[in-house]
């Protein structure tokens, strides 16, 4: 399934970062476990490219693990800190402290790849 | 520093509960440590790992089995064929299946990362099912779906201490790489117990073999051995050699024919290995069956192996010859086990004949025949397998007969040399062509432990059975009015 989204046409990236809808919803989860410099670092990192690309059309959850282990299994989550886009779909996931912003819009379809 | 024979008294051991594991490993895996088990893809180690969870939990140690390839469902079925019902066990929270999936093509990478997640999962669910065991199968699979394996590896690392750290005794399973145990390593992390798995096919026949590698501490079997899977589970045969440490009985056993036990001065003594060999025939299986037959006739039970016959032909022959196995089996002391030698390996067959006899717990084996394993494998290989069989029987008090084919045109000492120094008592069948008629003879070639007659004496097959006549069997050299005649009561006499 995945695999065939992401072979799929790359204008279709491209049209959704160039002209991203007004009604668009963005939710998007970012999990991590307990106050590790990382995981502050991954939540201003995300904020900041939120504040800067999505202003006003997201929302962001941030879910320590260490709090709700329980979670961790529903959105298949490995690695820590993990963000995942739950809208708009497909579901994507960017690991890792965010602090590569380029790579995190392209990981988040916010601006098409290269 | 702890002594080392502190160290090796004091390593507590989990069983894994799987037959005869528990054995080559002096009790099973180290408690409380992670095992490796690595093995090529299909060779069990999934199927161990879980028989593993499973029999934990027969043992009232609860399990977590953390699945990077196959989702539980998938598990579920794939493990059912051997009789493991891991849903119920899943309902009844003993067994807790977390499916982990990583999928590359899902995920961007951007700074630094670790595990804590799965950390965290692996931690919630021991937690939940209270688990004393873990199976992480295999988690080699996150080296495919992350690209960082510097993390990956410290992160490893890491969990394998982890794990020491919560006391769960744990298998973690990889993949065989090319040169090396693990295809990235892991046995550099897993450093107390490392198991081997191998399925190799030689000649389109199939053997699968486990090896323990390395256990650190313990004593343990360093060779390989060969293991079932089948609806039972996985069955490991834990014999190469068992050595010559088993008692000797002297209580002696009939053959089921008096005059045969009176040349070997009162029968063979219980537990020993009888070999019947002689050219096509000369009534080897008659004798044999007629030795299953007095075993069950004593109230013990016998385990036949065929290799030739059905069990439908074998007892339909007997009983034109007077011996009566219908009865036996249907009494239960009888098994009949008939396989073609051919569509296994020795050593499956081995496993399988070990497993067969480990169930049916008999006082008397018969292997018929046992040449016909020369047909598919080497002399060297039989030779080898008969040693793992006849040190098996014996270390179980088990008296076996095995019947042997001589090519005809072979001097009937010359084939079986390879086997006859293993074997206690060797009676050897032969065909005489005197004065137009066959004559089947019989004589014992050796009898260890007791004075046996040196005659050979005439062996008859008639529809009541198989019986030995008092004398030679009408010796060319005589003349035919000294014959014994059939049908007349012979004379004892003495041997010119």
């Amino acid at each position: 399934m995945s695999a065939a989204k992401r072979s799929g046409p790359k204008s279709k990236v491209r049209a959704a970062a160039a002209k991203p809808k007004a009604a668009e919803r963005w939710e998007l989860r970012l999990y991590v476990a307990g106050h590790t410099p990382r995981s502050l670092a991954a939540v201003v990192n995300l904020k900041k490219i939120c504040e800067t690309h999505l202003s006003g059309k997201y929302r962001l959850e941030v879910i320590d693990l260490l709090a709700n282990p329980k979670l961790a299994r529903a959105d298949q989550i490995v690695a820590i800190p993990t963000l995942v886009r739950k809208l708009p779909p497909p579901v994507k996931k960017i690991i890792g402290d965010l602090s590569n912003t380029e790579r995190t819009l392209v990981g988040m379809q916010l601006v098409p790849r290269r | 520093m702890v002594k080392k024979s502190a160290v090796r008294s004091a390593l507590p051991k989990a069983p894994s509960g799987i037959l005869g594991l528990d054995e080559i490993t002096g009790g099973g895996l180290p408690r409380g440590r992670p095992t490796l088990v690595c093995g090529s893809a299909g060779s069990g180690k999934t199927l161990l790992s879980i028989e593993f969870l499973v029999r934990g939990v027969e043992l009232g140690e609860p399990g977590v089995f953390v699945a990077f390839e196959e989702t539980s469902e998938e598990l579920a079925q794939n493990v059912a064929s051997l009789g493991f019902d891991i849903r119920r066990l899943s309902a009844q929270r003993k067994l807790l299946i977390d499916y982990v999936r990583v999928e590359r093509s899902e995920i961007e990478e951007t700074g630094e990362y670790d595990l804590e997640g799965l950390f965290v999962r692996l931690g919630h669910a021991i937690d939940t099912a209270a688990a004393k065991r873990v199976v992480l199968d295999t988690i080699e699979s996150l080296f495919g779906g992350l690209s960082n394996a510097a993390v990956l590896r410290a992160e490893l690392r890491r969990l394998f201490h982890w794990l020491k750290a919560r006391g769960v005794t744990a298998i973690v399973t990889a993949e065989r790489g090319v040169g090396a145990l693990t295809r990235h390593g892991l046995e550099e992390y897993v450093s107390d117990c490392v198991i081997l798995l191998d399925h190799r096919v030689t000649d389109q026949i199939s053997t699968r073999r486990l090896r323990v590698v390395k256990y650190r501490g313990s004593n343990h079997g360093t060779n390989e051995y060969p293991f079932l899977i089948d609806d039972d589970g996985v069955s490991v045969l834990p014999i190469t050699s068992l050595g010559l440490h088993h008692g000797a009985s002297s209580e002696r056993v009939s053959s089921g024919i008096t005059p045969l036990d009176t040349m070997l001065g009162g029968g063979c003594f219980r537990g020993s290995t009888v070999l019947i060999s002689g050219t096509p025939g000369t009534g080897k299986t008659s004798l044999a069956a007629r030795f299953a037959e007095a075993t069950c006739r004593r109230g013990e039970r016998c385990l036949y192996f065929s290799f030739e016959e059905s069990p439908g032909q074998l007892s339909r022959n007997m009983r034109s010859i007077g011996i009566d196995l219908g009865r036996w089996l249907k009494r239960g002391l009888l098994r009949l086990e008939a396989a073609r030698p051919t569509i296994y390996g020795l050593e499956t067959h081995l496993a399988f004949m070990h497993r067969a006899v480990r169930e049916s717990r008999p006082a008397a084996v018969v292997v018929d025949p046992i040449t016909d394993f020369t047909l598919t494998h080497s002399l060297a290989d039989n030779k080898a397998m008969l040693m793992r069989l006849i040190d098996f029987f014996k270390s179980e008090g088990i008296t076996a007969a095995f019947t042997s084919l001589t090519s005809a045109g072979v001097h009937p000492e010359q084939t079986e040399a390879a086997v006859s120094s293993l074997i206690d008592t060797w009676i050897v069948l032969r065909d005489l062509e005197r004065q137009g008629r066959r004559h089947r003879a019989l004589c014992v070639l050796k009898s260890r432990g007791m004075a046996h007659s040196h005659d050979v004496r005439e062996f008859r097959i008639t529809n009541r059975g198989v019986d030995i006549g008092d004398d030679q069997p009408a010796p060319a050299a005589r003349p035919a009015q000294l014959r014994k005649r059939p049908g007349v009561p012979a004379r004892k006499r003495e041997m010119p």
